[in-house]
C-alpha cells in the first residue's frame, strides 16, 4: 500500500473513455511527475486525485483512505493551477489564508501559518497587494503558498510553470525541488515538458492517449523506455528510431542498417538476447548523444561501434553540434562536441556507444527486452 | 511633394472634421429641444403658455407648478400630488431589481459553473422570457397574483418585475460568468467554500461592471412600466408612471401644462440620475466579456 493510492482507475465521459485502468502506487515523499502530450488525460487524472472530476471506476486512496465521492476540501490536499487562480479581490494575505478560514482556522493561528509561509517563499512584502500588481513568478510564488499553508498530504500541480518565460522557468522548476528537498512532501506533478519532468520526479508516468504507457525512475525511463512513444517522447532532441534486421556474425547478433549509399554497416548488440531475433526485422533506437566522434566515445563502454557515414547538415547550439545525417533510410541526429571537426558533405567516422541502444518489435512498437 | 499632400491632407481632414461636427450639433439639438420644451414651462406661470409662446423663455420664473406637481395636484380623486405615488414606484422597484439581479446573478453562476444536464435547454427557456410580449401574458397573470393573494398590491407588482426581469439579469450574468475563470472556482472548493460562500466571496466581488448594467436595465425598465402598473395595482399601489397618467388625462378644469411638465419631469428624473451615477459603468460592463482584459 502506497501513501496515494490509483487502482485501477478510469475516466469515461459519456461512452468515451478517456482514461483507461491506470494503476499507480505514490510512496510518501516521493515527487510523482504526469507527462504526456496535450490531451493525453494528465490534468483529468490530476483532477481526479484532488475530487474535482467523478471517478468512473476504480480507487483513489490517501493513507489509505478511499477518497472517491469525498469533497475535495475534505482530502487534505492542494492544488496549484496553470493559471494560479489567485482570487482577484483578495490581498495576497487573504488569498493565502481563505483555506484556513473557510476550515474555520482562528484568526492568530491563521496569520502565523500565513507568515511563516510568506517567509519561506519570500514574499513578505506582498502580502497586502491585489494579484493584480505581481508578476507571474510573484503570482506562482503565492498560489504555492496559497498550497503549503494548509500543510496538505498530497500536493497536486497543474502545469504550474507553463505560464512563465524560460528563465523564469528554469529558476521556479529549481526552486521546487528544493521546496521538495527541505519539505519532503509527497507531490503529484503534470507537465508536458519532459525536461521538467526529468529533472523534477523521483518517478515519471509518461502518458498517452488515457494510458500509462511506463511507470519508473527518470534513468529508467531514460535507459529503457516500454516502447517507442515513450522512447520519442522523453530526451531532446528524440531518440532515433531505425529501421534495421538482425543478422548473426561469429554467433553474435548484429543490426544491419543502411548508410547513405545503400551499403549496410553491422553494429553488434549488447543484448545477446537479440539472436532470438536474427533474420527479422526491427527498429534500432539511438540517443543522438550517443553517437560521437572516436575521440568523445564513452570510455566506460565496452560496446563502441564504429560507422562511416556521410553528414548532411550540422547546426552548431553552443556546447553541443548537432549532426544530421542518413541512417537506415532516415534523418538521424547525433550529438557532438562543439569542437569535432564535422562538414556538411563530408564522409566521418562516427562512434555509437552500443550498449545505450535499444531494440523494438516493429509490430508491437514495444521494447525487446534483454 | 510629400509636405504638399500632406498638408492638404490635413486641411480635408479639418473640413470633415467641421462638418461632422456640425451635423452632430444638428442631432444634440434635435434630442434636446423636448427636454427644452418641457422644462422651460414646467417654470412659467399657465398664461404664458396658454398665451402661445410653448417655445420662449420665462417672463416670470416660478417653481409652484414644480410644487403643485409634487404636493397638491389633483390625481383621480384626491388632490394629493404626485408624491405618494413617487414612493410607491420606490416600493415597488428598489425590491424588484434587487431580487431579479440576484436571482440573475444566482442563475449565471450555476449555468456557467454547476453545469448540469440539459443546463444549456434550461438557460434557452430562461432566455426566451425575453422574447414574451406583455400583453399575453396580462391575463393569465391577473390570475396567478389573484389566486396568491398578491392582486393589487406592490408585491404584487414586484413579482411581475422580477419574473419579467430574470430573462434579462440572467442573460448578463452568464455571459459575464461564461469568461470568469473555473479554475477560481475550482481553487475555492479545494479552500473548502461552499456553494453561497463561492458566490459571496469570490464571483460577486468581481461582479461590480455586470450588476450595474443589470441594475440600470431594470430600473429604467421597471420604473418605466405602464402596462403591468395600469392592470395590477391597486388604488394604494399605483406607481408614478400610472399617476402621471391620471393627472395628464384628469378630464375636469382647466388643463395645467406647466403643471403636467413638472409632474413628467419628476417622473423621470430617477431613471436619469441612475443613469448619471452608474452610466459610465454601463458601458464598461456592456463590453465586459465580449473582449478578454
Ligand atoms: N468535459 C469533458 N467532456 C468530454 N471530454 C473531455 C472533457 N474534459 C476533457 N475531455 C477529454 O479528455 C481528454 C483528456 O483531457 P485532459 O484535460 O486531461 O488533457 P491533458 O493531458 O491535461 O492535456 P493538456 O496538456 O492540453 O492540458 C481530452 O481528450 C479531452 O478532450
Ligand atoms: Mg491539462
Amino acid at each position: 500500500m502506497g501513501f496515494l493510492d490509483i487502482d485501477n482507475t478510469t475516466k469515461s465521459y459519456g461512452a468515451v473513455e478517456v482514461l483507461h485502468k491506470v494503476d499507480i502506487s505514490v510512496q510518501e515523499g516521493e515527487f510523482l511527475v504526469l507527462v504526456g502530450p496535450s490531451g493525453c488525460g494528465k490534468s483529468t487524472l490530476l483532477n481526479m486525485i484532488a475530487g474535482l472530476e467523478e471517478i468512473t471506476s476504480g480507487e483513489i486512496r490517501i493513507k489509505d483512505n478511499v477518497m472517491n465521492g469525498v469533497h475535495p476540501s475534505k482530502r487534505n490536499i492542494a492544488m496549484v493551477f496553470q493559471s494560479y487562480a489567485l482570487y482577484p479581490n483578495m490581498t495576497v494575505g487573504q488569498n493565502i489564508t481563505f483555506g484556513l478560514e473557510m476550515h474555520g482556522t482562528p484568526k492568530p493561528e491563521r496569520d502565523k501559518a500565513m507568515k511563516d509561509v510568506a517567509q519561506l517563499l519570500q514574499i513578505e512584502p506582498l502580502l497586502d497587494r491585489k494579484p493584480g500588481a505581481l508578476s507571474g513568478g510573484q503570482r506562482q510564488r503565492v498560489a504555492m503558498g496559497r498550497a503549503l499553508v494548509r500543510n496538505p498530504d498530497v500536493f497536486l500541480f497543474d502545469e504550474p510553470l507553463s505560464n512563465l518565460d524560460a528563465k523564469l522557468r528554469v529558476d521556479m522548476r529549481t526552486e521546487i525541488k528544493k521546496l521538495h528537498q527541505k519539505l519532503g512532501t509527497t507531490i503529484v506533478y503534470v507537465t508536458h515538458d519532459q525536461i521538467e519532468a526529468m529533472t523534477l520526479s523521483t518517478r515519471i508516468a509518461v502518458m498517452n492517449g488515457g494510458y500509462v504507457q511506463q511507470l519508473g525512475t527518470p534513468q529508467e525511463i531514460y535507459d529503457t523506455p516500454a516502447n517507442i512513444f515513450v522512447a520519442t517522447f522523453m530526451g531532446s532532441p528524440a531518440m532515433n528510431v531505425v529501421p534495421a534486421k538482425v543478422a548473426l556474425e561469429n554467433g553474435r547478433p548484429v543490426a544491419q542498417v543502411s548508410l547513405f549509399d545503400g551499403s549496410t554497416v553491422a553494429l553488434p548488440f549488447s543484448q545477446n538476447n537479440m539472436s532470438d531475433w536474427a533474420g527479422k526485422d526491427i527498429l534500432l533506437g539511438i540517443r543522438p548523444e550517443t553517437i560521437t566522434d572516436e575521440d568523445a566515445a564513452d570510455r566506460k563502454s565496452s560496446n563502441i561501434a564504429h560507422m562511416t557515414n556521410r553528414i548532411v547538415v550540422t547546426e552548431p547550439a553552443g556546447s553541443d553540434t548537432f549532426v544530421t545525417m542518413t541512417l537506415g533510410g532516415k534523418d538521424v541526429i547525433a550529438r557532438m562536441r562543439s569542437d569535432a571537426d564535422v562538414h556538411p558533405g563530408a564522409d566521418f567516422m562516427f562512434a555509437v556507444n552500443m550498449e545505450k541502444a535499444v531494440a523494438f518489435d516493429p509490430k508491437t512498437e514495444n521494447r525487446i527486452a534483454p | 511633394m510629400s509636405i504638399a499632400t500632406q498638408d492638404t491632407a490635413i486641411r480635408t481632414g479639418r473640413v470633415m472634421r467641421t462638418l461632422i461636427y456640425l451635423v452632430l450639433l444638428l442631432f444634440v439639438l434635435f434630442y434636446m429641444l423636448p427636454l427644452y420644451v418641457m422644462v422651460v414651462n414646467s417654470v412659467k406661470p399657465l398664461e404664458e403658455i396658454t398665451g402661445g409662446g410653448m417655445m420662449n423663455l420665462p417672463q416670470v420664473f416660478t417653481l409652484e407648478p414644480w410644487a403643485k406637481a409634487w404636493s397638491s395636484a389633483q390625481i383621480g380623486v384626491e388632490p394629493t400630488g404626485l408624491s405618494p405615488y413617487f414612493w410607491n414606484s420606490i416600493k415597488m422597484v428598489v425590491p424588484a431589481v434587487a431580487i431579479s439581479t440576484v436571482l440573475g446573478a444566482l442563475n449565471g453562476y450555476v449555468l456557467t459553473k454547476w453545469r448540469f444536464k440539459y443546463d444549456t435547454i434550461v438557460f434557452g427557456l430562461i432566455l426566451f422570457a425575453c422574447f414574451i410580449p406583455f400583453q399575453i401574458v396580462l391575463i393569465p397573470m391577473a390570475k396567478m397574483l389573484g389566486l396568491m393573494g398578491l392582486a393589487g398590491t406592490t408585491w404584487g407588482l414586484v413579482l411581475v418585475h422580477v419574473v419579467y426581469g430574470v430573462g434579462f439579469t440572467t442573460l448578463y450574468f452568464r455571459n459575464y460568468y461564461a469568461v470568469f475563470p473555473t479554475e477560481l472556482i475550482r481553487a475555492a472548493q479545494i479552500d473548502g467554500a461552499g456553494f453561497f460562500q463561492i458566490f459571496w466571496r469570490i464571483l460577486l466581488p468581481s461582479s461590480g461592471p455586470i450588476a450595474v448594467v443589470s441594475i440600470i436595465w431594470q430600473f429604467t425598465n421597471i420604473w418605466n412600466d405602464f402596462l403591468f402598473g395600469a392592470s395590477f395595482a391597486g388604488a394604494d399601489s399605483q406607481p408614478m408612471t400610472v399617476a402621471l397618467n391620471n393627472l395628464v388625462q384628469a378630464s375636469h378644469g382647466v388643463k395645467e401644462y406647466n403643471v403636467h411638465f413638472a409632474g413628467a419631469i419628476l417622473a423621470a428624473l430617477p431613471t436619469l440620475l441612475v443613469y448619471i451615477v452608474a452610466g459610465r459603468y454601463f458601458v464598461r460592463g456592456l463590453m465586459a466579456g465580449s473582449v478578454k482584459g
